[in-house]
């Protein structure tokens, strides 16, 4: 044994792209870039999403993501959110791909303010536009096992339901349909959207997800450099324990030390 | 000239193109994208594309986001 359990070999590929951390993390909701930048070098990620928006012509000289938040030591996936059809979409990542030439993305069609919820059915459409540009898509959506197949049958690159919902910290709410989900897929699956605290993720990779996607939970922890540490841990054992099949469950007892032989 | 920028309708003394734009306002065209009258336009054009009397223009950037 070489101590490393294996993990060095542990990747995973999206669009052709090997990754080794399996956690992906947000840029938002941080006290500030700085912050941020030591969160994404705690957490061991890889792969940070951003969001594109108009630069504030008032004050031009104010701190930019990328001085911190460096892409060149991180994957940057661009998002789509605040976008609530499939045009506004497909303008964001248009956009996105011309600022840093990533057609790496990640597409999230919401319905309403509230509840922050996909529109599916905007969502799907939205998907076909950007795969027809060349873009390698990464969709949010719910944990709908029937939607899960048709996204990529469109041709996602990969799959990110949500645990629950984005920035509620409420964990998974339906692990039947995220395991649904992980066993019909071919392309990866990551959580997306509803991880509060290190178990959270545990458990989406112990379902057998490839991946998980946060950020309020590492943002708004009191200390989100610890927490971005714990959720590098936590996906870590919950992979390892995915691999390791876990024991079955049963309803009685069974003694762990051994009845016959005693005095 | 006039011009909208990100929404908000903008007076310049006369700019000979997107580059002087992007220039004038305090930018590092490194470090956004533009777009013009809905179009996209490529880094690489901005020295050599004109603006004119009403174009929209659209300048963004990343930020933080999840």
């Amino acid at each position: 044994m070489d101590g490393s359990l294996g993990l060095e070999s542990d990747s995973w590929i999206v669009a052709g792209r090997t990754f080794h951390s399996r956690l992906i993390i947000g840029t938002g909701k941080y006290k500030d870039y700085a912050l941020n930048a030591a969160a994404a070098e705690a957490a061991g990620a890889e792969i940070v999403t951003v969001a594109l928006r108009r630069v504030n012509l008032s004050d031009p000289a104010q701190p930019m993501l990328v001085d911190f938040v460096r892409p060149d030591q991180f994957t940057y996936l661009p998002n789509t959110a605040g976008c609530f059809t499939g045009e506004e979409a497909v303008r964001t990542l248009r956009l996105a791909r011309e600022a840093g030439g990533w057609d790496l993305v990640k597409l999230e069609v919401l319905a309403d303010t509230k509840t922050l919820y996909p529109d599916m059915e905007e969502t799907l459409r939205a998907l076909k536009l950007l795969v027809a540009e060349s873009f390698k898509v990464m969709v949010y959506c719910n944990d709908d096992p029937v939607y899960a197949r048709k996204l990529e049958e469109a041709g996602a690159v990969a799959i990110m339901p949500l645990g629950a919902l984005i920035g509620s910290g409420l964990g998974i709410q339906n692990r039947l349909n995220i395991h649904l989900i992980v066993e019909q897929a071919k392309v990866p699956v990551l959580v997306d959207a509803g991880v509060g605290t290190a178990s959270d993720a545990a458990v989406a990779m112990e379902l057998g997800c490839d991946g998980v996607l946060m950020n309020t939970a590492i943002a708004e922890a009191r200390d989100p450099i610890r927490m971005a540490r714990a959720m590098k841990h936590a996906v870590i054992a919950g992979r390892e324990a995915y691999l390791a099949g876990r024991m079955p469950r049963r309803l009685y007892a069974d003694p762990s030390s051994p009845l016959s032989g005693l005095i | 000239m006039r011009l909208t920028v990100n929404g908000e309708e903008c007076a310049f003394d006369t700019l000979r193109d997107v580059a002087e734009l992007v220039a004038c306002l305090g930018l590092d065209a490194r470090k956004v994208a533009v777009e013009l009258n809905l179009a996209i336009l490529p880094r690489s054009a901005y020295g050599s594309t004109a603006l004119a009397e009403g174009d929209r223009i659209e300048i963004v950037h990343f930020i933080g986001g999840g």
